[in-house]
């Protein structure tokens, strides 16, 4: 006799039953209109604001890479000054909502009307308005970006602490510099600790962005209140913008996929396949097998 | 004329903290030596070796390689630490190979040894792959070019990382208990390749456990305990004839 599990069928039962009240909703719903969501999902405002969600997810990671970078260095160095400084930003930055940031960003012009170039305390040679030079994208990137810094410092502070000190006392046995031993040795290694949560990281800045809306920016979630907000179809809106957040994540973490598996060379034996060569090499069994029957 | 010494150690001292590890190092190495360093573990012969290219900062004393102090420089009777490219710079000469081989896993056996000829002296990478190849022929290994470290065995993975070293011509090869984690069925091939090395006339220092290595092909042998050197001589004369009791207690577990 084969092993029962009947709580395996009351499971199967329960998501069944949920799952037919899911569809019957959705078919017979009055106010899901598949329709308008359809004609939302690609209406021109919501276009520009994925335009926008997307330059805004790209651009605030890459300032958060290349901070979050510099300061996990900052912080692992053996200078007090350059590790205290990047512990005092990490400290400021993680310690308040980044909504607030965003605001901040926002109004810093009062704070400081006129950015210059030009010596400290001394003569300035050319300055701006800030509100001319950041406008409110500008706003958004840095206070996004510059939030992610911190939280990305310590993910790749957590990398490089992953890697065997003796990889870099090879390195500099070699001969080569910090800077090569780092860029070259360390951190292709602790990429692999890096990747993981880095994609978590990109995924939540697609849905941080929709924050922006906060400060009148028209990115995707800020169109899709518009068009509610005009129209009166909320769901529909909401239904629109989501399966736009859904794609968009489900793109990232196809990619993050292969970033993982280009940096797992060398630490297995075998690389893992591709769910394409999954697919393929099932398929191929499945013909054999079809053919020796 | 008389020739100079490849490494000089006067005095060298070092201590992590309150505990002395390096209480005082006086030795030579010649050029073309193969120099032995023997001990129980803690006698502080790793620290010694790793000061030798600075992977270590001493504490007081000198050593000196082909003449010149490492890692620091003297003025006014003072040492100053020299800056990462110049430290750098001196341990080019020195190869170094380390008991837990330290292969970059990322890479192929052919791109760990060709890594450090093309980003640091900037040999061309065609060249320094001919290079490359060449030295793993010599190590035995020219089949296994492409695999990464964790598709070799342990005593593969050593010879890849002296093929390594050897990749920057260095004028002195330090080995860190080369063949200790080695299962003991591999640990013959790394010696042959060492063997090898001492043949064509690198001066190498070897902190070993293999006594019979040394025996064989050592030109000159240190006993240390305890942060000191306790007998230095032929290694034959010391491991047949030990003049001191620590010597003998350590070679009648070891032998």
């Amino acid at each position: 006799m084969p092993v029962r599990h009947p709580g395996r069928w009351v499971a199967i039962a329960v998501i069944a039953v949920l799952t037919a009240m899911l569809v019957h909703l959705a078919v017979t719903s009055s106010v899901l209109h598949w329709d308008v969501v359809g004609q939302i999902f690609t209406y021109n405002t919501v276009l520009a604001g994925l335009g926008r969600t997307m330059g805004l997810t790209v651009l605030a990671m890459v300032i958060g890479i290349v901070g979050g970078i510099l300061l996990a260095v900052m912080r692992l160095s053996k200078n007090p000054v350059l590790s205290g400084a990047s512990w005092i930003y990490i400290w400021v930055f993680r310690g308040t909502p980044v909504l607030v940031q965003l605001f901040f960003w926002n109004f810093l012009g009062a704070l400081i009307p006129q950015v210059g170039i030009g010596i400290p305390f001394g003569p300035t040679f050319a300055s701006w308005n800030y509100n001319d030079l950041v406008g409110l994208f500008t706003a958004a990137v840095l206070a996004l970006g510059l939030n992610e810094a911190a939280y990305f410092a310590e993910i790749v502070r957590a990398g490089i602490l992953s890697v065997d000190e003796g990889q870099a006392e090879a390195a500099s046995s070699l001969g080569l510099t910090h800077a090569q031993t780092l860029w070259r040795v360390v951190l292709p290694q602790a990429m692999r600790v890096i990747i993981p949560p880095a994609g978590n990281e990109t995924i939540s800045m697609l849905k941080t962005t929709s924050l922006v809306s906060a400060i009148a920016l028209e990115d995707l979630t800020r169109a899709g209140q518009d068009i509610a907000s005009r129209t009166f179809y909320e769901i529909p809106a909401l239904v629109g913008i989501s399966l736009w957040y859904l794609l968009l994540t489900s793109i990232l973490s196809v990619g993050q996929y292969y970033v993982e598996r280009y940096y797992a060379r060398g630490a297995n034996r075998v690389l893992p396949e591709t769910p394409w060569q999954k697919v393929r090499k099932n398929l191929f069994s499945l013909e054999r097998a079809g053919g020796t029957a | 004329m008389t020739v100079e010494p490849m490494v000089r150690a006067e005095q060298v001292h070092k201590s992590y903290g309150s505990v002395e590890v390096l209480k005082g190092i006086d030795l030579q190495v010649m050029p073309g030596q193969v120099f032995c360093l023997v001990g129980p573990s803690g006698s502080g012969k790793s620290t010694f070796l790793r000061c030798i290219n600075h992977l270590e900062q001493i504490n007081a004393g000198r050593l000196y390689v082909d003449g010149e102090l490492v890692g620091y420089r003297e003025k006014g009777g003072k040492l100053h630490e020299l800056r990462d490219r110049e430290v750098a710079e001196q341990r080019r000469d020195i190869g170094m190979v380390f008991q837990r081989f330290n292969l970059f896993p990322h890479m192929t056996a052919l791109e760990n040894v060709v890594e450090a000829p093309t980003r640091v002296k900037k040999v061309p990478r065609a060249q320094a792959r001919e290079q490359g190849m060449e030295l793993l022929t010599k190590v035995g290994l020219a089949d296994k070019a492409g695999n990464y470290p964790s598709q070799l065995s342990g005593g593969q993975q050593q010879r890849v990382a002296i093929a390594r070293a050897l990749a920057m011509e260095p004028k002195l090869m330090l080995f860190d208990e080369p063949t200790s984690a080695l299962d003991p069925e591999l640990v013959g091939d790394v010696l042959d390749v060492m063997r090898g090395l001492a043949q064509d006339g690198m001066t190498m220092i070897v902190v070993t456990h293999e006594m019979g290595f040394a025996r064989e092909v050592g030109d000159s042998l240190v006993f240390m305990d305890g942060g000191v050197v306790v007998e230095s001589g032929h290694p034959r004369e010391v491991l047949t004839n030990p003049q001191h009791e620590r010597t003998r207690a350590f070679l009648s577990k070891v032998l």
